[in-house]
């Protein structure tokens, strides 16, 4: 036991004297962590939500940081330890991608990296993330000042090539193999959003209209008392009562999977 | 007669309290042995990457720069010389590290020679053929930074567990020796100079 601890400690420490500089990982986990401060609300959350909904369908993570400052490091550099630190992507493919940008500054230049996971080096080879994710999409658009539209325009670059590498199904195989809780929770919402309303609407409600909303509010009520101060409320209030058989939106991001980064990846700065 | 299993079954607890501690930590020994291991085999394996690319890169810049022969030479020569030395991860010691070091530092060296070189031939910076090639380049070398940090971060998780108390004692029976570190670039202290003549 003492050893265990001891060497926990020792991980522990030597993790902290070279993390010091780094981003906390956010938690609850995000995709788009803007902490520059770059986005607009709604940009975030487009973004966020697009990317949430990639990382469900094909188990590649892609994470926006944005720093006010780079703390010394060189942008790659930051970017890995970033991605490494977090552990981005899953630990079993290290299918992650951490997009860094600084914004330009006075003097400063601005910077953007593109640092790619082990696991998707193959289909984003350096070249490509040099010219067709940051010269040609990101670049021209930063010096407008179109932040967004950069980063926006670049991942999906980004989600095109990576789409490829590993698909959903491989992905929730493995998911429902080792833990079975994914599942589980879909059964849940299945029968308390679907089965359970139209089961009550049909036999107490019908007379007055079919599926009405008292039946199924005490429930919304209570999954949004479940679920705590996770996510906004709104969101997943609107995905639910949209349509019982998506849960598109309504599950947030599961949180990172420990990936790796070996340096993959390319850079620029205007 | 009753005291005398008493005492041996107190010493076979012993036996088995040590052979269980020692059996522990040498095998963690040995796994950390293993986690540095493949993390050098990380390390040779991006300087491979980077010694793979240079003669796509040379020929490249061949085509255009044909009077940089000097500098081009100076390429393969280092090239031929890095990829000469090659240290095997039973043999991690400061020497061959250094040696290793040594030779790898040559190559960079020469390749930024050349990239200096390189700015002087505006056609050859604007072939896409060449800017993959660069990118390709600045990708590995950006490898080789992460490669060499983790196997340091290995090295260390090594050393700090076989050198602590009483775990130095096993390491000693057992034959673990402490593994070398990469240093920083030889010079990497120094600014580079940049002059406009």
């Amino acid at each position: 036991m003492f050893k265990k601890l001891s060497f926990l400690l020792i991980v522990f420490i030597s993790f902290s004297s070279f993390a010091q500089d780094l981003p906390e990982r956010p938690n609850p986990p995000r995709l788009v962590n803007d902490l520059a401060d770059v986005l607009s609300d709604t940009e975030e959350q487009r973004m966020e939500m697009e990317l949430v909904q990639f990382a469900r369908e094909t188990s590649n993570q892609i994470a926006i940081v944005t720093v006010p400052s780079l703390n010394g490091y060189d942008a790659g550099d930051f970017a890995f330890r970033i991605g490494e630190e977090w552990g981005i992507g899953q630990g079993d493919k290290d299918n992650g991608v951490v997009v860094l940008f600084k914004p330009k500054v006075g003097n400063e230049r601005g910077q953007v990296f593109v640092a790619v996971g082990y696991g998707l080096e193959g289909v984003i080879p350096d070249a490509i993330a040099n010219r067709d994710i940051v010269d040609y999409e990101m670049i021209p658009r930063f010096k407008q000042g179109d932040t967004f539209g950069g980063l926006y325009n670049g991942t999906q670059v980004i989600m095109s090539l990576a789409k490829g590498e590993f698909s959903a199904q491989e992905y929730h195989e493995k998911a429902s193999g080792g833990q079975g809780g994914f599942p589980f929770i879909l059964l849940f919402f299945l029968i308390f959003f679907v089965i359970i309303p139209i089961f009550r609407g049909k036999s107490r409600y019908y007379n007055a209209g079919g599926r009405g909303r008292a039946s199924s509010l005490p429930f919304w009520l209570l999954m949004g008392g479940m679920m705590g101060s996770g996510r906004s409320h709104g969101g997943s209030f609107g995905n639910f009562s949209s349509g019982g058989g998506s849960f598109g939106g309504g599950g947030g991001f599961g949180g990172f999977g420990g990936g790796s980064f070996g340096g993959g990846g390319a850079g620029g700065s205007w | 007669m009753k005291k005398t299993w008493i005492i041996l079954a107190v010493i076979a607890v012993v036996i088995f309290i040590m052979y269980s501690s020692v059996k522990g930590t040498y095998n963690t020994m040995v796994s950390r042995d293993e986690a540095v291991d493949a993390s050098w085999a990380q390390v040779e394996n991006v300087y491979q990457r980077r010694a793979d690319l240079i003669p796509n890169l040379v020929n490249t810049v061949k085509g255009y720069a044909s009077h940089e022969q000097e500098t081009l030479e100076g390429v393969i020569e280092a090239r031929s010389k890095a990829t000469s030395v090659n240290v095997n991860p039973e043999n991690l010691n400061e020497e061959s590290l250094q040696q290793f070091q040594q030779a790898q530092a040559g190559l960079s060296s020469a390749l930024s020679r050349l990239m200096v070189v390189v700015e002087r031939y505006p056609d050859l910076k604007a072939n896409q053929s060449f800017l993959d090639l660069q990118a390709q380049l600045e990708g590995t070398e950006n490898r080789i930074t992460v490669e060499r940090r983790k196997f340091n971060e290995s090295a260390q998780s090594f050393n700090t567990y076989i050198r602590t108390f009483p775990k130095n004692i096993y390491a000693n029976l057992f034959g673990f020796e402490k593994k070398a570190y990469f240093e920083a670039e030889q010079g990497a202290e120094r600014a580079p100079e940049v002059s406009f003549d």
